[in-house]
């Protein structure tokens, strides 16, 4: 033995403690911003209104733990919001169609027909990046104009509206209930964001996921599969699509050409300011659950407070991007 | 160190040069003159503080102490923009060109020729040409550098650097990636800056290169200054000594000579389209199978079209039994792991900790029906960590902190852990320290030992020579032939690989 380690690694800027400062960052962002809404308006620390909000961020955070999946995995989902419009359609026509005379079977079916759909729809996006080869980008720009395309076609340019009464009131609680308290978007959150943790921390497929993510040749060198790897993080998406979907369609009861526009831009800003690396290699879960959380805040206190026009909300977001970015490239060059 | 009254007037002489980031201490009182027109050779093992001692040098480390004299006068540069403006320039170990553009246009890149308004393409092709030939060689400046070979891209490095006015010259590790042939291009290249009258550092792992072109030799271990001699003293034994602190004469490790056994891995009329043709060969039990050859010669492409990384053809069998293996997962399972020769681009997450990196690969050996056992990986690590010698103060740091000799040897547990019975192992040693190589040539033989069956490729003949039982000798694609035994020389396999046939009289001419 010779002795002494290498005295140069003293020298490298990489070490673990700066990744756990890029997972902190996001939460100490969250409670700024709770302090900050705060001072703008004391109502805003209610519980109601803290429940109002984070209920309402339950679309776009359920649909960025999917997209967490995509982008850990090298991946990107630009389709997401047109795949919520299509698939969210296609279950009101369901439920209209009537096909199940009992009502709890029927809205049972639906449910998971929208489940069946959504991966359908993923696994359609999986398979032309992975088999197509073709960039994640270009690939799902195109899903995207696709679904968004025969919602429109669907729905003859007009709206999709679930018609039955009896229906309406069935679903109303998926939605609107609560269980002791806590509204069930916000029980759908965090089981899901559950789910998730488990599978990308503790799991095999989770670990090949961060592996494909990290370096494509490492992984197939070492035996994974990264098509498979890489196709699953897609249906993964489009299940989480599929849940959104399911607690999206009894607030509105509706559908048009215009659902979900723009949410996927939302739900990948949740992601990357939750510190997810957008080149891949890096899922953080709860990051992004604290992503969505902190989009939806940042709205809600426009809104309570009178600095800004809430008008701007959309221009705030994109600058939110931005400074994520700005602070994750930061943090990881210590 | 005084300077020898004989001697020309030192370009650059540095005394007292320390070095410490935080609390540890990197380099301790370097002593290091440069004289002109001689290739001053700095040797060390990994982390022995070379790379260090020439960033301090060249303008990027500012030293904690000690002092640099040019000219008699006192130097201290802020940057290596300041270094380059006294003369001193470094050249990359990467190849750091736009593969897009030309010769001329990749040399004047950023300091480009113009007239009024334009880009002058013309002088820049003609500076170009008069730069590469300066360097003893005629590469077309218009030429793009995508079409250049490795060692052809490194000579337009070189004149890229050498276009500002210079007086010393460092080259860190220029070899570490080029195959005989071309490091035979670039000493020559080196001679040609030497005759100028400019110095040469040359840093470099490779001892018998350093003995063939350095003037002087320093030898830095631990960050002190060891030796610091006239090359003609030291032969590479001895620089290998100083190197490492012992003795390493016993490179290699005693070897039985295994026994004809019975054949573990058959390969028939295998060919990699584009790579590699009608290749046959067996691997018998307890075997390690050399492969030779110069690059491109198809050798790395085989195996990984055996192991199927690559689409392949032809007939395999293990164990006596027909198999096909139409991806990585597939060859594993059946007990074939094959090591890449890149390591941090194929062989492990550079960003990723030691613990995931090793169990990468057998990650259904460490999962119950749902979840991974960490405690399980972690004690895996530990036990990795022992049996291969990884040497790190921290089992949390990152992969890509560690050495190449303790990344290979992460990789080499990280394959044994599947417990496979063939080992293919491409370019061991590749940009790896003098005792990291001892330790790693042990491994293999006792992987040996054990009854599994290893195939070495190396470009590096005295590697494959010291620990394998027959070398098979690839040319263009081909098997070309195999030595054994007493033809196991260098004589017999560049014969072999070049196919010229001037056999071993031209050899002993040489």
């Amino acid at each position: 033995m010779t002795g002494v380690s290498t005295p140069e690694t003293g020298a490298t800027p990489k070490t673990s403690r700066d990744w756990d400062m890029a997972a902190v960052a996001p939460f100490i962002a969250l409670a700024l911003l709770l302090l900050l809404g705060y001072f703008a308006n004391p109502n805003f620390i209610s519980v109601a209104n803290l429940l109002n909000v984070i209920t309402r961020s339950a679309f776009i955070a359920i649909i960025a733990l999917g997209a967490t999946y995509v982008i850990s995995s090298g991946g990107l989902d630009l389709s997401v919001g047109a795949m919520v419009a299509f698939v969210a359609s296609l279950m009101i026509l369901f439920l209209n169609s009537g096909a199940i005379a009992d009502p709890t079977l029927l809205l049972a079916a639906s449910m998971l027909l929208a489940l069946a759909l959504g991966a359908a729809c993923g696994l359609a996006n999986g398979l032309i990046t992975t088999i197509g080869r073709i960039e994640p980008f270009i690939a799902t720009l195109g899903t995207m104009g696709i679904y968004r395309g025969l919602t429109t076609w669907l729905s003859q340019g007009g709206a999709i509206t679930l018609k039955d009464r009896g229906m309406q009131a069935l679903y109303r609680p998926v939605y609107f209930g609560n269980v002791a308290g806590v509204p069930i978007p916000i029980v759908i959150i965090f089981v899901t964001a559950a789910l998730a943790a488990f599978v990308l921390y503790r799991t095999r497929y989770g670990r090949h996921l961060i592996a494909v993510g990290s370096s494509e040749d490492v992984a197939r060198y070492s035996g994974i599969s990264v098509n498979r790897v890489r196709t699953v993080a897609y249906v993964v998406q489009g299940l989480c699509v599929a849940v959104a979907v399911i607690l999206y369609v009894p607030r509105l009861g509706s559908t048009s050409a215009t659902t979900g526009i723009l949410w996927e831009l939302q739900a990948i800003t949740a992601v990357v300011v939750g510190g997810t690396a957008l080149r891949g290699g890096v899922g953080r879960i709860w990051g992004t659950v604290c992503g969505a959380f902190i989009l939806e805040i940042v709205g809600n206190i426009m809104i309570l407070s009178n600095f800004v026009s809430e008008y701007l909300i959309g221009a705030i977001q994109g600058a939110i991007i931005i400074i994520a970015m700005l602070v994750q490239r930061s943090l990881m060059r210590r | 160190m005084s300077v020898d009254a004989s001697r020309p007037m030192p370009v650059l002489q540095a005394s007292g040069l320390s070095k410490t980031f935080g609390i540890v201490e990197v380099l301790k009182d370097i002593d290091l003159t440069v004289l002109p027109g001689e290739v001053h050779a700095i040797i060390g093992e990994n982390g022995a503080g070379k790379s260090t001692l020439m960033k301090i040098l060249a303008g990027n480390h500012q030293p904690t102490r000690g002092e640099m004299r040019m000219d008699g006068e006192v130097v201290n540069f802020s940057g290596p923009v300041d270094a380059e403006h006294r003369g001193i320039v470094l050249v990359h170990q990467e190849i750091l060109l736009a593969p897009d553009l030309t010769v001329a246009q990749n040399i004047y890149l950023g300091r480009e020729l113009r007239r009024r308004f334009t880009v002058d393409d013309r002088a820049m092709n003609e500076g170009a040409a008069g730069a590469i030939r300066d360097l003893g060689s005629d590469i077309d400046p218009s030429t793009l550098v995508s079409r250049l070979s490795i060692a052809q891209r490194q000579l337009v490095q070189i004149a890229r650097v050498l276009l500002v006015p210079h007086r010393i010259v460092i080259f860190d590790e220029p070899t570490a990636s080029l195959t005989p042939h071309e490091t035979e291009a670039l000493l020559k290249v080196i001679r040609h800056i030497r005759a100028r009258g400019v110095g040469v550092l040359y840093i470099s792992h490779r001892l018998a290169e350093v003995k063939d072109i350095a003037d002087r030799v320093t030898v830095l271990r631990d960050g002190r200054l060891v030796a610091s001699h006239d090359a003609s003293e030291l032969e590479p034994a001895d620089m290998a000594r100083l190197m490492v602190g012992r003795d390493v004469a016993k490179l290699y490790p005693d070897r039985h000579a295994a026994a004809a056994r019975e054949p573990v891995l058959e390969v028939e009329g295998f060919s990699v389209p584009g790579y590699a043709q009608d290749a046959s060969f067996s691997l018998r039990k307890g075997e390690i199978l050399g492969f030779a050859g110069l690059i491109g010669a198809g050798r790395t492409e085989l195996m990984e079209g055996v192991v199927g990384l690559r689409p392949g053809r032809g007939s395999l069998r293990l164990n006596g039994r027909p198999v096909q293996f139409p991806d990585v997962h597939a060859s594993l399972k059946a007990g074939i792991a094959y090591l890449s020769e890149d390591r941090k681009g194929k062989g492990l997450l550079l960003t990723k900790d030691l613990r995931i990196n090793l169990t990468l690969a057998s990650l259904s050996k460490f999962s119950g029906p749902l979840q991974i056992d960490a405690r399980r990986e972690t004690e895996a690590l530990d036990k990795a960590i022992q049996d291969f010698d990884i040497r790190t103060g921290n089992k949390a740091i990152l992969a890509g902190q560690l050495s190449g000799g303790n990344q290979q040897k992460l990789l080499l547990a990280k394959m044994m852990l599947l417990d496979p019975q063939v080992v293919i192992i491409d370019e061991p040693t590749r940009g790896i320290d003098i005792g990291n190589k001892q330790q790693i040539y042990k491994f293999i033989a006792s992987l040996a030992e054990e009854g599994r069956s290893i195939i070495v490729v190396s470009s590096e003949m005295p590697e494959l020579i010291g620990i394998c039982d027959r070398i098979l000798v690839m040319r263009s694609g081909r098997i070309a032939g195999e030595v054994t035994g007493e033809h196991m020389n260098e004589n017999e396999i560049v014969a072999l690989a070049t196919g010229v046939n001037a056999g071993r009289g031209a050899g002993e001419a040489a």
